[in-house]
C-alpha cells in the first residue's frame, strides 16, 4: 500500500494546560489525501482543526507524529503549501494586484516585472476581478472581493497543496455562495490538491470530494471520512436535487449533533486513530458487492 | 448671503483674530513723550532717553520685512542673515536628527523583533528617557571639546527616544497574520523587514519621527543660546544682549515657522506611508 500524496501519521499536540498540566488536543491522528482531491474537514469550534492547519502551513509543530507531502516532510513554512487565511491576510498597504505580484514574485524571483504582473492579473481574472478593481487597497474592497484577491494570491503561485482556512467564515451568505463558485471553478481548472476547514456542513459537500469529520476536544479524533457521492460538476441549485444529498447531509448533521460529543474525551493508548471510511450511495442497489469501487480509494 | 465651507469660516475668523490681536498691541504701546515737553527735572532723571519698550508690531513688520528681503548676508561674527542663523540651526538639527534615526530605527527593530533585547535595553531606555538634553550639555562639552559637535550631540540624545520607542512598539505590534503571510512565502529574513515589517510598522515609525523632529527643533534654540556663535537660538539671545527686541520678537515667528515647516514635512511623510486595515 502506497502512502497517500499527503500523509498524516499519528499527529499529536498537546499544550500546557492552566493547571500545569497537558491538554491532548488530539493524539495519533493519521489521516491521508490523494493528489488532485478537495477535502474538507469539519469539526465544533475548539476540536482542533486549525491546529492541524496550522501544522501542514509548517506553521506550528506537532508535540509528535510527521507530515510528509509528496514522499518529504513537513517541517516549517513553504511556497509548495499555499495559505488561504480566514481574515484574508492581504497586505494593506499594497493594492490587490501587488498583494498577488507579491506572492508570485516570491514564488518565481527569476521571473521579469512584467511577467509577474501578468501572470497575477490572469488569476485575479479568475476569480472576477478585473480593470482598475485590481488597483485598489483592500481596504477599498469588499469582504468577498478581498477574499478572492487571497485567493487569486495562492493559486497563482500553484502550489502543491492549498490549505483553506475557514474562508468564507466571515462573509455573509450571498457572496459566500458567489465565491464557492468562483472557487470551484478555478479549482476545476487547476487541478490543484485542496486542504479546507470549514463549520458549514453545505459548503463542504458542494466543495468537497471527501468530508473528514473531527470529534470533540479533548482527545478529539477524525473519526470519519465521508465519500460525497455526488457527480462534479456540482452547482448549489442542482446538489440539492441529487438522492444523495440530502442522506450524506443528514449524516453529518447527526455526527456533528451526537456523536462528535460521544466520542469525544476518550484517550488512544497508543492506536493509531485512523478515520473511518463511509460511503453512501443512495443511487446504487443495495445489494452491490462493491460500493467504494467508483469512489477514490483512500489508502490509510 | 452664500454659506462660507467650515475651512473658509475658519480662514475667516483667524485672519480677523490677527488684525484686532495687532491693533491692540500697536495701540496698547505708550508713545515717547517729546524731551521738550518734560521739565528739566525729568530731563534730569533721564526721561528723554528712550524708553526699552516692546516694540509695536508695525516696527516688527518692518523689521521681518528687511531681515526677509536679504536673508543670507553676512557681515562678520555678530551680524548675520537671518537666513544664515536658521541654517545652521537646521544643520546641526539635522545631522543630529539623523544619526539619532540611523540609531535609533535599526535597534527600535532589534527591541521590537526581540523580547530578551527589549528586556535587556527597557531599563536604561526608562532611565535615559526622562534626562533634559541639555544636561548633557557639559558632559558633552568636555568629552567632545567642540561646541558644535556638542550641539549636535544634544539633539542626537534627544531626539533618539521617541523614533526608539515607536519603532520598537510599530514592529512589536505587527500582525501575526502579515508575518505568517511571509513566513508561507519563504521570505528571508531581510525580504520579511523590508517587504513586510517595515511598511506595517512605518506609519508608528514615522510618528515617532515627528514627535523627535518637534522636539529637536525646541531643544536647538536651548542648546544655541548655550554654545553660542550662530544659529537661531545664539541670534535671540544675542539680540536680548543688545536690548533689540524687535529682532527677538522677529526671531521668535521665524522659530515657530521654521517648526511648523518641519512638522508638515513629516505630516506629509506620515500621510504618504499611511494604510487603512
Amino acid at each position: 500500500m502506497s502512502k497517500p500524496f499527503l500523509s498524516i501519521e499519528r499527529l499529536t499536540q498537546q499544550f500546557p494546560d492552566a493547571a500545569g498540566g497537558t491538554t491532548t488536543v488530539f493524539e495519533n491522528a493519521s489521516f491521508g489525501i490523494e493528489r488532485g482531491e478537495f477535502v474538507c474537514i469539519l469539526g465544533h469550534s475548539g476540536c482542533g482543526k486549525s491546529t492541524i492547519m496550522n501544522i501542514l502551513a509548517g506553521l506550528g509543530a506537532p508535540t509528535s507524529g510527521a507530515v510528509t507531502m509528496d514522499g518529504a516532510e513537513v517541517s516549517g513554512p513553504s511556497l509548495e503549501r499555499g495559505v488561504v487565511f480566514q481574515n484574508y491576510s492581504l497586505l494593506p498597504w499594497l493594492s490587490a494586484l501587488k498583494n498577488v505580484c507579491f506572492g508570485v514574485a516570491a514564488r518565481h524571483p527569476d521571473w521579469s516585472k512584467a511577467q509577474v504582473e501578468d501572470h497575477s492579473r490572469k488569476y485575479l481574472a479568475m476569480v472576477g476581478l478585473e480593470g482598475d478593481t485590481v488597483l485598489r487597497k483592500p481596504s477599498q474592497l469588499s469582504g468577498g472581493m478581498r477574499q478572492r484577491v487571497s485567493i487569486a494570491r495562492a493559486f497563482a503561485n500553484q502550489p502543491k497543496l492549498l490549505l483553506l482556512d475557514e474562508p468564507f467564515g466571515a462573509l455573509d451568505a450571498l457572496t459566500r455562495g458567489t465565491i464557492q463558485e468562483e472557487l470551484l471553478k478555478i479549482w476545476g481548472q487547476t487541478e490543484q490538491t485542496v486542504f479546507m476547514i470549514t463549520h458549514d456542513i453545505d459548503e463542504a459537500i458542494l466543495l468537497a470530494d471527501r468530508i473528514l469529520l473531527m470529534t470533540n476536544g479533548p482527545y478529539a479524533r477524525v473519526a470519519e471520512s465521508v465519500q460525497i457521492t455526488i457527480p462534479r460538476p456540482r452547482s448549489r441549485t442542482e446538489i440539492v436535487e441529487h438522492p444523495n444529498y440530502y442522506a450524506i447531509r443528514n449524516h453529518l448533521v447527526q455526527f456533528l449533533g451526537h456523536r462528535s460529543k460521544a466520542l469525544s474525551g476518550q484517550p488512544s493508548n497508543g492506536a493509531t486513530q485512523s478515520p473511518e471510511t463511509v460511503v453512501i450511495d443512495l443511487t446504487k442497489p443495495a445489494d452491490d458487492p462493491a460500493p467504494e469501487a467508483r469512489l477514490r480509494a483512500v489508502n490509510i | 448671503m452664500p454659506m462660507l465651507s467650515i475651512n473658509q469660516r475658519g480662514a475667516l475668523l483667524s485672519v480677523l483674530m490677527l488684525v484686532v490681536g495687532l491693533l491692540f498691541w500697536e495701540a496698547a504701546i505708550p508713545e515717547q513723550q517729546l524731551a521738550t515737553e518734560m521739565t528739566e527735572y525729568e530731563r534730569l532723571m533721564g526721561g528723554g532717553a528712550p524708553r526699552a519698550a516692546i516694540p509695536p508690531p508695525s516696527d516688527i513688520i518692518a523689521k521681518a520685512w528687511e531681515e526677509l528681503s536679504d536673508p543670507f548676508y553676512d557681515a562678520g561674527p555678530n551680524d548675520k542673515g537671518i537666513g544664515i542663523q536658521i541654517g545652521y540651526s537646521l544643520y546641526r538639527v539635522l545631522s543630529g536628527y539623523f544619526l539619532a534615526a540611523a540609531v535609533a530605527i535599526p535597534l527600535g527593530f532589534l527591541i521590537g523583533m526581540s523580547p530578551v533585547a527589549y528586556r535587556a535595553l527597557n531599563p536604561y531606555i526608562q532611565v535615559l528617557r526622562p534626562i533634559s538634553p541639555l544636561a548633557w550639555m557639559p558632559l558633552a562639552l568636555f568629552i567632545i571639546r567642540d561646541s558644535e559637535a556638542s550641539a549636535i550631540f544634544v539633539i542626537f540624545i534627544c531626539s533618539i527616544w521617541p523614533m526608539l520607542l515607536n519603532t520598537a512598539f510599530g514592529v512589536a505590534g505587527v500582525r501575526q497574520d502579515w508575518v505568517n503571510v511571509a513566513r508561507t512565502h519563504e521570505l528571508g529574513p531581510f525580504k520579511t523587514a523590508f517587504q513586510v515589517i517595515l511598511p506595517a510598522a512605518a506609519p508608528t515609525i514615522v510618528t515617532g519621527m515627528r514627535i523627535s523632529i518637534g522636539i529637536a527643533w525646541l531643544v536647538i534654540v536651548a542648546a544655541e543660546m548655550l554654545v553660542g556663535g550662530t544659529g537661531i537660538g545664539y541670534y535671540v539671545w544675542n539680540e536680548w544682549n543688545n536690548l533689540d527686541l524687535t529682532s527677538v520678537i522677529f526671531s521668535i515667528l521665524m522659530i515657530g515657522v521654521v517648526g511648523m515647516m518641519l512638522d508638515a514635512a513629516f505630516g506629509a511623510l506620515q500621510r504618504a506611508v499611511a494604510y487603512a486595515e
